[in-house]
């Protein structure tokens, strides 16, 4: 406890660049998701190969995927932007699956409605199909969050400073301290995030609520 | 008017759902199509407003094929309603029931304001207008679904089963309620069922189709009853379809019977001298008729709970099967006749109806 009240300044700016690292690939994740989502749920050939294609990204190794970066993107080891494009790759094979889910879940009568009122192309899928596919979206987009707030911490192998730091700090010193406030740290962020997420979602639909109301 | 000229639709994978399609739809008339399942209802809708773009064949609206128009300006100025509503279950009724008239431009005040005009004239309380799809009711919804077909006041709507999703007795109300506004609207309508009571009920002319999507036959209701041009349509039309095409045929001026009536509330003894010993007296309340007693099983007086319920009350000058169903649907035999007004004008035997049914000759030509 004195060790972090001792280094509280410390903590916080990691905690500031962990949720930086996290939050940032999941918007970028979410806006690349969603054109591929819509191309997948449209297109009966490209569906498998975009939903299989992407899910099996997640299983690349993220200590491989942060080494690999730097070799395929010509940055410097120590540069963030392997760490955000990375975790952005694993944003994306998560949300892609789920945007194709939500799409699909749009009930053909819906979409038959919207088409006979003569709404095309993309207005239908920015004012109806998108709108009913949120509620699904944000529910991959909660287990995307709390998966990249896990993830970076293994930057930390890499030397980026982050919260993962305090484990590798911890662990070099045998120190317990700073693992269990990195530990605490982390959480704390997730349940944030995920309140976030959670709040946000509901500002967007407040259907949702009116139908679990009725 | 619209016009199918030897419509034809052969789905990409050989399908054919409509097979040279030939009939005109009049304006201002609902003309409804009936078959079984299958035979191409849904395909021959969707193609007047170009959904579904025919194989081969033209359809006209006003003389002017449908494949030189653009499909979306075509498309907005038809209402569609389809089964189960469809409706945005993201926006509440009043933006639902908007959705056209903001596309086509109108502007906020203008396009919410024909839509609160709307919920009102479909009998919608004003309460569900900021609710949404999800906390109405299905005959609630079905409604707010022909609402937002009606926003833009489209000359032409198509109606897809509109009314199936709902239970029958929803369903009839809807249905009254659907001929009441077409009163006043005088539409253009295009109505898809596979229920040939609802067809011939609500249709000024019925197109049955076959499967395999040919016509087998176009007639307006009383003929198509009357007269089925062959087995599949008269099998298709059923069992009961005399009695029921009775329901085209208007009453004449039948015997009708003074009744002696009590009014609800009446004592026992009343009820019994008004009886003279029969075994149902008619009640009546503020003239209307409510319903028959049996006076041996009477308490004290004459209360709503002793009233025999199930009787139809048929209206003077409707039609010959509203007389008959009165007057076997009543205890005592005797139908019950009232004014347009619901007062009592007396009542009818089943036999003189019979009567006058025989007599009759605009009934079932052979
Ligand atoms: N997109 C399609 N591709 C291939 N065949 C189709 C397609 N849509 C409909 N069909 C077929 O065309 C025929 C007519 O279908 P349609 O939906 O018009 O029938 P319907 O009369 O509306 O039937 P229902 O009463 O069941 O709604 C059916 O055999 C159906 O299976
Ligand atoms: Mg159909």
């Amino acid at each position: 406890m004195t060790w972090f009240l001792d280094h509280l300044a410390l903590v916080g700016s990691l905690l500031l660049v962990h949720a930086w690292l996290a939050v940032v690939p999941l918007l970028l994740g979410l806006i690349i998701a969603i054109p591929l989502g819509w191309l997948a749920e449209r297109n009966r050939v490209l569906r498998p190969i975009l939903v299989v294609g992407t899910g099996l990204l997640y299983t690349i190794p993220s200590l491989a995927l942060f080494i690999l970066m730097p070799l395929v993107l010509g940055t410097g080891i120590l540069d963030p932007l392997n760490v955000i494009i990375a975790l952005t790759v694993y944003t994306v094979a998560l949300l892609v699956r789920t945007v194709v889910d939500g799409l699909s879940a749009v009930p053909e009568t819906v979409r038959q409605a919207a088409i006979a009122m003569g709404i095309g192309g993309a207005r239908r899928f920015f004012t109806v199909e998108l709108p009913l596919a949120v509620p699904v979206i944000s529910s991959g987009l909660r287990v995307a969050a709390v998966s990249n707030v896990s993830i970076v911490s293994i930057a930390a192998l890499l030397g980026i400073a982050q919260l993962g730091s305090l484990f590798t700090d911890g662990f070099a010193r045998d120190f317990l301290d700073p693992i269990v406030v990195g530990i605490v740290a982390c959480l704390v962020l997730s349940v944030v995030l995920d309140a976030l997420i959670i709040g946000v979602t509901r500002v967007l639909t407040p259907w949702v609520a009116a139908r679990s109301a009725a | 008017m619209i016009t199918f000229d030897k419509v034809t639709k052969v789905y990409p994978d050989g399908t054919r759902a409509v097979d040279g399609l030939s009939l005109d739809l009049p304006t201002g008339k609902i003309t409804v199509f009936v078959g079984p399942s299958g035979c191409g209802k849904t395909t021959s809708l969707r193609m007047i407003n170009r959904m579904i773009e025919p194989t081969s064949g033209t359809i006209g609206i006003d003389g002017r094929p449908t494949s030189s128009l653009d499909p979306v300006t075509l498309r907005r100025g038809i209402g569609y309603v389809i089964q189960s509503g469809g409706l945005f279950a993201h926006r509440t009724v009043l933006e639902n029931i908007a959705t056209v008239p903001l596309l086509l431009g109108w502007g906020k005040a203008k396009a919410y304001g024909a839509a609160r005009e709307l919920i009102e004239r479909m009998g919608l309380d004003a309460s569900l207008t900021s609710k949404y799809p999800a906390q109405l009711s299905g005959g609630q919804q079905q409604r707010v679904g022909v609402a937002r077909a009606l926003a833009a006041d489209p000359p032409v709507m198509l109606m897809d089963e509109p009314f199936s999703a709902v239970d029958p007795q929803v369903r009839e109300q809807l249905q009254d309620e659907f001929l009441r506004l077409q009163a006043e609207l005088g539409k253009t309508i295009v109505f898809v069922t596979h229920d040939i009571d609802e067809a011939t009920k609500l249709g000024d002319q019925v197109a049955v189709l076959r499967v395999g999507g040919t016509l087998a036959q176009l007639a307006p209701p009383a003929d198509l009853l009357a007269d089925p041009v062959d087995d599949f349509v008269a099998d298709f039309i059923g069992r009961d379809r005399g009695y029921r095409a009775l329901a085209f045929v208007a009453a004449p001026a039948l015997p009708i019977q003074p009744e002696a009536t009590v009014e609800l509330g009446a004592t026992r003894e009343q009820v019994a001298a008004v009886a003279a010993g029969a075994p149902w007296v008619l009640v009546v309340e503020d003239g209307a008729p409510v319903g028959w007693v049996a006076p041996e099983r009477l308490g004290a007086t004459v209360g709503r709970d002793d009233l025999h319920r199930g009787g139809t009350v048929a209206r003077v000058g409707g039609s010959l099967r509203a007389a008959l169903d009165a007057a076997l649907s009543s205890p005592s035999r005797r139908g019950v006749l009232a004014d347009d007004d619901g007062r009592l004008v007396g009542t009818v035997s089943a036999t003189d109806v019979l009567t006058e049914i025989e007599r009759d000759e605009t009934g079932p030509p052979s």
